[in-house]
């Protein structure tokens, strides 16, 4: 549904260049919900605001919705019709709203179908069938001034729904917003994308908001995607830091003689009671030491941190079994594991 | 000079005052507020950026203010001949009146303009907006509150300079204040006139004030937005390389 190959933008300000995207290559499936995480100056606002075109990019290519928006950008600093055009098709939610004060609630909602010339009771009966969508049917003829942050991002989105996109971007819509009113924000977003089949870009820095909302995710560093791909593909990769910040786990051996293991359960596997089936199997006594288990796309998904009596050497058989079992093993203080088993 | 002697001289000069006054207002606004909003476009970072363009405007802006008013009366005297057809009157006032003012309004208006929010710009741009869509939708109405205070600073300065607006024969209650009340020694009629002044000046910024809080009170405070990034977020603070 969205497609950039080797995106690039740089900035020059006063003779000196900044690199904010090298070279992205994203690709977002149509009805799914894509986060990208990073920290402050990745590149995830330049990343997100080249997809609709606000910023222009110096290098490459956006596809959104099969059209090339990159070919629809002329050569000036101002868009053209067929980019503004393009854009109505694409909604955008922001971190500080961007509502306008000085209409209400319901105004602020018509803005969009105003822009796209619709009739005045088009424009009404849309605005009021979205309020009522993101549940502020009452809240019609207020002002933003009025609103909590939370119920100003819920008319953020119904304005962004207003022209029924099929994409909707999310510059760290949740980013103002207190824990509670993230997750009834994340939920509604969730929501939107089932009922409306809508296909979702989000930025965000906070790693629960990919655990809660999204299918895939991409971590981006220095302008770059260092790694992406669904949430389980991603658990699925040895060493991979969106899994571990994901899924965190911590904890040490408490002697010499213990081995520590992290287990990474995903699919299948998952709905299985390994770990007291491995205690009963070779009747070891296992502690655990921590775990993050979550559900995500309705499958159990997390990883856990074992710790077994005797040294790595000790353990072969019950580690064997585990992986048998379809688990991902990552032992602690050994080579990584692909690169033992090619040795072998 | 008795009550019955003032009371026509007074209206009269009421009437004078209000009528330069509200034409060049009226001008002033018209002019100064394309002008204004065009200093914010074509400033850099702007959706119509071009400096060129921008240091002209800007600078024909600060010259046309540095000229006090009397000056400025008279070297337009023959670019007023030309409009009105004389030099002398109200009507000839409110050329030198609207010229001096244009100016003045359009540097309140940059500032009003540029405290909008650019995140709102970027908003109507992500939904399909042009330039315009812009200026109507986003910029002056939500600047209108400052616009409107704007507007009442204004014509308090143009009450001001029309006192000045005497020397060419345009009547007024300044050039009652000084053709009577100095030069003739009428203390009296002086402080009414000062005093009319006072009133009429503490109505307009009364009657301003009070629009722009209710506009103000309707739409409140925009709350979290950072407001110091207008039109930065888009194309370019930065240019593309």
């Amino acid at each position: 549904m969205i497609t950039t190959s080797g995106l690039t933008k740089v900035y020059r300000s006063r003779g000196r260049e900044v690199t904010a995207l090298d070279g992205v290559d994203l690709h977002v499936r149509e009805g799914e919900v894509y986060g990208v995480i990073g920290q402050s100056g990745a590149g995830k606002s330049s990343l997100i605001r080249c997809v609709n075109l606000l910023e222009k990019p110096t290098a490459g290519t956006v596809t959104v919705a099969g059209q090339d928006l990159t070919a629809l950008a002329g050569r000036g600093p101002r868009a053209g019709r067929e980019l503004r055009q393009a854009r109505s098709r694409i909604g955008m939610v922001f971190q500080h709203f961007n509502l306008l004060s000085s209409r209400t609630v319901q105004d602020n909602i018509e803005l969009p179908l105003e822009i796209l010339g619709k009739s005045g009771k088009e424009r009404s009966a849309k605005a009021l069938e979205l309020l009522d969508l993101v549940g502020l049917a009452d809240k019609a003829k207020s002002y933003p001034a009025q609103l909590s942050g939370g119920q100003k991002q819920r008319v953020g989105i119904a304005r962004a729904l207003a022209g029924d996109p099929k994409v909707l971007l999310s510059d760290e819509a949740t980013s103002a917003l207190d824990p509670e009113t993230t997750r009834s924000i994340l939920q509604l977003l969730r929501d939107l994308n089932r009922q409306l089949g809508l296909t979702v870009l989000l930025i965000t820095h906070e790693m629960d908001v990919v655990k809660n909302v999204c299918d895939s995710a991409a971590l981006m560093r220095n302008g770059r995607i260092v790694e992406s791909g669904t949430v389980s593909e991603l658990l699925a990769t040895p060493g991979s830091e969106l899994a571990s910040a994901l899924f965190p786990v911590s904890g040490e051996a408490h002697s010499a003689d213990r081995t520590v293991v992290d287990v990474t359960f995903h699919g299948e596997a998952a709905t299985q009671p390994v770990i007291s089936q491995l205690s009963r199997t070779y009747n070891i006594d296992i502690s655990i030491l921590g775990a993050a288990i979550d559900t995500v796309g309705g499958l159990q998904v997390g990883r856990m941190r074992i710790e077994l009596p005797g040294r790595y050497e000790d353990n072969v058989v019950p580690i064997g079994f585990l992986r048998e079992q379809g688990l991902q093993i990552d032992v602690l203080g050994q080579e990584p594991v692909l690169l033992k088993e090619g040795a072998k | 000079m008795t009550w019955s002697e003032m009371q026509p001289l007074l209206s009269q000069a009421c009437w004078d005052t209000l009528y330069m006054v509200g034409w060049s207002t009226v001008i002033a606004v018209v002019g100064g507020l394309p002008l204004g909003i065009l200093l914010v476009l074509t400033d850099r970072g702007g959706l119509l950026q071009n400096v060129a363009a921008n240091k002209v405007i800007g600078q024909i802006v600060n010259v046309a203010r540095s000229l006090p008013f009397i000056i400025l009366m008279v070297a337009l005297m023959n670019f007023t001949r030309t409009i009105t057809g004389t030099t002398i009157g109200r009507e000839a006032a409110i050329v030198p009146l609207a010229i001096g003012a244009i100016p003045f309004f359009a540097r309140l208006v940059e500032t009003a303009v540029r405290e909008v929010d650019g995140g709102l710009v970027e908003a109507v741009q992500s939904m399909g907006g042009n330039t315009w869509t812009v200026v109507r939708k986003v910029l002056v109405p939500e600047s209108l509150p400052s616009l409107i205070s704007s507007t009442t600073t204004t014509i308090v300065a143009l009450i001001g300079y029309s006192a000045m607006a005497g020397t060419v024969g345009a009547g007024g209650l300044g050039d009652i204040a000084i053709r009577y009340g100095y030069q003739r020694f009428e203390t009296q009629l002086m402080w009414i006139t000062v005093a009319i002044l006072a009133v009429v000046i503490s109505l307009i910024q009364f009657a301003g004030d009070y629009a722009a809080r209710s506009l103000h009170r309707r739409g409140g405070q925009s709350g979290a937005g950072p407001r110091l990034r207008l039109l930065k977020a888009s194309t370019a603070t930065s240019e593309t390389v």
